[in-house]
């Protein structure tokens, strides 16, 4: 039977894959010997597609520059946050921890922090097999090179009225 | 010999079926006699989840309800919290990008639903060059926010990124692209002689029944029933616009309620889809895009914030409600009830597969576009025995009489949380 997609499917013999091969080229028998051979550096990388411009990857945290306030903690949709209280039992001092197992990445710990201690990078090599292994807990990135500029806030476009009377649904 | 008809159960999980649930057919020969529907099999409790959530964590959680209508489901739940929370002031701004996520999220599932019918039909070729064509939606989609899925893009009073101008060329040549391929994804589909033989007159819902069993969606729109509530209620961005439900006689086809009616209305809506972003792309006011730009300020107007609120979308799939109540003083959502589309629309499939043959059972159940994720909301189970079972009327009456009588005990007493 004649079908419209005759024409469709014989153009797409001539195409170039769309797919993008990563990290290597043909697909590998054994990728852990590939990933010990690249990283002896005999074979190389294929590059993975670029991330877009807002692209939420693996948090990275300054440790440093966290109050210990609990705003984080307080709008993760996943719990994936953990207080780590200060070594001396104090009320000050406290820091976080990131669990990326359980991280959905969201960007609102991020967006609430008042620091700006938490940024989320463009990394996105995060499989393993360990949900606790060293590179999904993140307890610190050291300092950021260079602090976000302090936003300044545009103007609301009406500022929240506090006397307002809740609308009671439809 | 006496006739006899015997019973063939498909499910809970099965092959033809994309997500658990389960079927009862009563079959004669080959025609399908009865038909008895028994979901429940995918009920993760995500309600109850939320009511122990702030309404900034039940956003993300409500994006994952489903995996396809993701934001929807985040756009009837802001809008519900909003209009509980008394946050009427959103930026036009927002409300067109909202509007705009939302068409582009119709395009991909219309695409992938389009893609999953021809697989179900066997024609994996169309399958794969339909999916080939939604990767460019998808594209955007992650340009715009970041992600593939679960875009994390709204919030309550606004969205949390603009679509930039710079941004805008981008889009536009999508909507150009897929203006060029939309031809050949009609004539693919609508053209092929084997796609016809396999959908005209299969799985029909006609018009009466598709109200009796008040369906939403494309599902009914095939019927000829004129239900969309981007149409009947508009909400966002679409107030601005003048737009008609996609019915399958705009392509000269009647509306017969069968398969390919369906189709027609699916292709349609993508064409009308992007005629959306194009005019939001047009006409988007400048402006900010959130109500606060301080999340803590937003979570505190939650926190004091009481009522109860509706929200309703028009999903790929249909109508889609949430009903959210907040507390004062309460930090977290004090209730939260979820109406998926495909609810309405599995009571259709009684009326569809009856008559049917056992071959054409995956791609009439898959002509309303099932998502089971979305639509199993409560498991009745015996807290003694541990017994799945069915509600009857006689089991809701009994309990409604239970209540009363626990309400008059109560009498005087504050009533509590009303459970």
């Amino acid at each position: 039977m004649a079908s419209p997609m005759w024409f469709e499917i014989f153009r797409q013999l001539f195409d170039r894959p769309f797919t993008n091969p990563f990290p290597v080229k043909y697909a590998p028998k054994n990728m852990h010997a590939v990933a010990k051979a690249i990283e002896e550096g005999k074979v190389r990388i294929n590059p993975p597609v670029p991330v877009p411009d807002n692209f939420r990857g693996k948090i990275e945290y300054d440790r440093e520059a966290c109050i210990g306030c609990r705003m984080c903690i307080k709008v993760c949709p996943a719990n994936a946050i953990e207080f780590v209280p200060p070594p001396d039992g104090g009320p000050k001092g406290g820091k976080v921890k990131f669990y990326m197992s359980r991280c959905t990445f969201c960007e609102l710990c991020t967006e609430i922090c008042p620091k700006h201690c938490i940024r989320m990078s463009t990394e996105f090599l995060m499989a393993d097999t360990n949900k606790y292994s060293d590179n999904l807990v993140i307890t610190d990135s050291g300092r950021f090179a260079e602090q976000p500029p302090p936003q300044a806030p545009p103007k609301p476009a009406s500022p929240p009225d506090a006397g307002q009377q809740p609308a009671s649904g439809e | 010999m006496s006739k006899c008809s015997y019973t063939l159960p498909i499910g809970p999980v099965h092959p033809a079926l994309k997500e658990p649930t389960m079927f009862k057919f009563v079959m004669d020969g080959e025609i399908v006699k009865e038909v008895d529907v028994q979901p429940g099999v995918n009920h993760r409790g995500i309600e109850f989840i939320g009511m122990r959530r702030n309404p900034l964590q039940v956003l993300h959680l409500a994006e994952r309800i489903c995996g396809i209508c993701s934001i929807v489901h985040q756009y009837a739940f802001t809008m519900a919290s909003e209009k509980a929370a008394g946050i009427n002031d959103i930026p036009e701004r927002a409300q067109y990008i909202r509007t705009i996520m939302a068409e582009l999220e119709r395009i991909h599932s219309h695409v992938l639903w389009a893609g999953v019918a021809a697989h179900e039909l066997g024609f994996d070729t169309l399958l794969h060059w339909t999916w080939k064509l939604r990767e460019d939606v998808q594209d955007v989609l992650e340009y715009i926010s970041g992600n593939r899925v679960n875009y994390a893009m709204y919030y309550q009073g606004g969205v949390r990124r603009d679509i930039s101008p710079e941004k805008i060329p981008r889009i536009k040549e999508m909507i150009s692209a897929y203006r060029r391929e939309f031809q050949k994804l009609a004539d693919a589909f609508l053209e092929d002689p084997l796609f016809k033989h396999r959908t005209v007159n299969v799985g029909v819902l006609t018009k009466k029944d598709a109200l009796e069993t008040s369906a939403v969606g494309p599902t009914t729109r095939g019927s000829g029933v004129p239900k969309d509530v981007r149409v009947d209620q508009p909400y966002g961005g679409y107030a601005d616009l003048d737009l008609k439900p996609c019915l399958p006689e705009q392509m000269g086809y009647p509306n017969t309620g069968d398969t390919y009616a369906k189709t027609v209305v699916r292709i349609l809506e993508v064409g009308q889809s992007l005629d959306i972003i194009e005019f939001c792309l047009d006409n988007m006011p400048p402006g900010p895009i959130r109500w606060e730009m301080n999340v803590n300020k937003v979570l505190m107007h939650m926190k004091k914030a009481g009522g109860e609120a509706i929200g309703m979308t028009e999903a790929p799939r249909g109508e889609m409600i949430h009903y959210v109540r907040l507390d004062p003083g309460d930090e977290n959502v004090s209730a939260w009830k979820v109406r998926a589309s495909t609810y309405n629309n599995i009571i259709a499939w009684q009326k569809m597969l009856v008559g049917a043959q056992i071959a054409d059972v995956a791609i009439v159940a898959a002509s309303i576009d099932p998502c089971i994720g979305c639509m199993d909301r409560v498991t009745v189970v015996d807290g003694e025995t541990g017994k799945e079972g069915v509600m009857t009327k006689e089991d809701f009456y009994r309990l409604s009489v239970r209540k009363t009588r626990r309400l008059r005990r109560m009498k005087g007493k504050p009533s509590g949380g009303g459970w």
